[in-house]
């Protein structure tokens, strides 16, 4: 009898492992199948004119396959984003954490929230059809939509994500130290500028991270509203076409396992190196610099 | 005597950043009123009943989004049909199973790296697995798979969060009674987990209902006149109908109403099940 159960037990064990693996195995199919169709436009380019090369004219006869505009492109709405959204984003979350009270708390989380869940052809649509003549007008630009228009409406999606992960690092910074350093004579901001961020940087480091990999990988709104020129970058206002916004824009009309097609799989490859990059450097940072004590949430 | 001046500084230097911190959390209020308020402003005299039932016509300047309206369900629910089981599956094993070591590390970097992938490279995935090599073409079934591996990393996460929240005296007041690990938790803790992880639920459709670019290549169209009667069709959806309306159409300007009419009805969506999810979730946590 307590065998049998014992054997049921660890079957229902076994499967659940089993499902458990469901993530890593979508993982693996991944990037095998991003290799498996990527790899092969290395038989017409070399990797370093593939990375390096400065032209992308992909259906030009004969082709050019250089993602170097493409990739200084994503790279430059990255970090003009991460200006906004890194300060924009940890300063709501000191708010959320430290400063709000419960009553306006209530009120503020749902906010941030709900601005993470706005779909991003919707920012993007938003960043054309708004944004974007604003720009042009007041800064007497050939087009809207540029570098700048993107680099803003990116920020936006990302400051949710840089938020909501700070704000758990902030709330995980046991209280003891807190009281400590207000115990001490500091104030508030004092305490929050020179005790509570500090004990804190780790989680906002992976915050800022996370942050980044989604601004880097987002393609709605690069699509929409970069402008998607394959040029690089050479002022804020300059349109631009980041590796997302390229391989969205273009793999409906490129042929069927043409060296098109199998370039675009290929920076796609790129582009998911980036976020695993990232992703794996945020990890680093959440366990070698993991928090002990009072944590909560 | 210099105490007090310095005392009044770091006074007014607190008064200024405090500002400043409550100015930023107030910008993203500003612009989720902003951007909402503006599709409304806009979207609201597009919406009719006829919008809401009819299918476009004539070349899509007139008619409806009966057929996005359909697929984006369609495609949502299918995801939520594929991440939801497993979802909660791994959730389960994660917490209620697993003990501490490499393995569930493994299992957690892969949760977080998958978590981590861009759309468009769900996209690529979708169209070079689902689509080419299982040979599903462009269908419902290819994108809601797409959408469904997409949406794993947010129901695990959900579960998780509610398995914790149950008390740990639940188990073991339930084993104590001789029930076995799995008694225990298909009794004890999933139902006390439930409202958690259908909150979760809830947020995964809204997420997979308002995701283009991995419908774009494995089950997205720009128009097709029929309505779906198999999972092997190809089809219209909400967030598809606006990229393509606002960018690639030779009349963007003539269809600007339908662009803001269905925008409207995407968020209204959208933002709808966030809504729900947030209050029940509130609700929850109050314990009422």
């Amino acid at each position: 009898m307590l065998d049998v159960r014992r054997r049921k037990e660890w079957g229902i064990r076994s499967l659940f492992f089993c499902v458990a693996l469901a993530s890593i195995t979508i993982l693996a199919l991944i990037v095998i199948f991003l290799f498996a169709e990527g790899l092969p436009i290395f038989k017409h380019v070399s990797v370093k004119d593939f990375l390096l090369g400065e032209y992308w004219y992909p259906t030009a006869d004969p082709p050019d396959f250089g993602i170097f505009p493409l990739i200084t492109a994503s790279i430059a709405v990255t970090l003009i984003s991460a200006l906004l959204s890194i300060p924009l984003g940890v300063m709501t979350a000191i708010y959320l954490a430290e400063i709000a009270t419960p009553r306006v708390r209530e009120w503020v989380k749902p906010i941030v929230e709900l601005l993470a869940a706005l779909p991003s052809v919707v920012i993007g649509f938003f960043g054309m059809v708004v944004v974007a003549p604003v720009l042009q007008e007041s800064f007497d630009l050939a087009t809207g939509l540029n570098l700048f228009n993107a680099s803003v409406m990116l920020a936006f999606m990302s400051i949710p994500t840089i938020t909501s992960i700070s704000e758990d690092a902030i709330y995980s910074v046991p209280v003891e130290l807190k009281e400590a350093s207000l115990a001490l004579g500091a104030n508030h901001w004092q305490t929050i500028s020179r005790v509570i961020v500090p004990a804190s940087l780790s989680g906002i480091s992976t915050a800022v991270i996370l942050g980044m990999s989604r601004a880097i990988g987002e393609t709605m709104v690069v699509l929409m509203v970069a402008g998607g020129a394959t040029l690089v970058p050479s002022s804020l206002f300059d349109p631009v076409r980041p590796m997302p916004a390229s391989i969205a824009a273009e793999m409906a009309e490129a042929p069927f396992r043409g060296e098109h097609y199998h370039a675009l799989f290929a920076t796609g490859v790129v582009l998911f190196l980036f976020t695993l990059l990232f992703n794996l450097i945020a990890d680093h940072y959440a366990q070698k610099y993991k928090q002990v004590g009072a944590a909560t949430l | 005597m210099k105490t007090r001046p310095r005392r009044i500084r770091r006074r007014i230097v607190q008064g200024i950043m405090f500002g400043l911190f409550r100015g930023a959390a107030a910008l993203n209020g500003i612009v989720l009123l902003v951007v909402v308020s503006f599709l409304v402003a806009n979207g609201w005299r597009a919406i009719n009943w006829g919008f809401l039932t009819q299918a476009p016509a004539e070349a899509m300047t007139k008619g409806g989004i009966l057929p996005c309206i359909v697929g984006t369900l369609c495609l949502s629910l299918g995801a939520i049909l594929v991440a939801f089981p497993i979802g909660v599956a791994s959730a389960v094993y994660l917490h209620e199973y697993a003990r501490p070591g490499r393995t569930i590390r493994v299992i957690r970097l892969g949760i977080n790296n998958l978590a981590g992938v861009p759309s468009v490279v769900f996209g690529l995935f979708g169209l070079a697995f689902f689509v080419i090599y299982l040979k599903m073409g462009v269908s419902i079934l290819a994108g809601a798979l797409t959408l469904g591996a997409m949406t794993l990393p947010v129901i695990i996460g959900a579960s998780e969060e509610a398995l914790r929240a149950v008390p740990q005296s639940y188990r073991e007041a339930s084993l104590a009674l001789g029930a076995s690990r799995w008694q225990t938790i298909y009794r004890v803790v999933l139902p006390a987990a439930l409202p958690g992880i259908l909150t979760g639920a809830i947020l995964g459709i809204s997420r997979a209902a308002g995701e283009t670019a991995p419908i774009m290549f494995t089950a997205a169209v720009f128009f097709t006149p029929d309505l779906p009667s198999s999972i092997f069709d190809e089809i219209m959806a909400l967030p598809y109908h606006v990229y393509v309306l606002a960018t690639a159409g030779t009349e963007i300007e003539k269809t600007r109403h339908i662009q803001y009419g269905t925008a409207l009805v995407l968020i209204a969506l959208v933002l709808g099940m966030n809504l729900v999810a947030i209050v029940y979730r509130s609700r929850l946590r109050r314990g009422v």
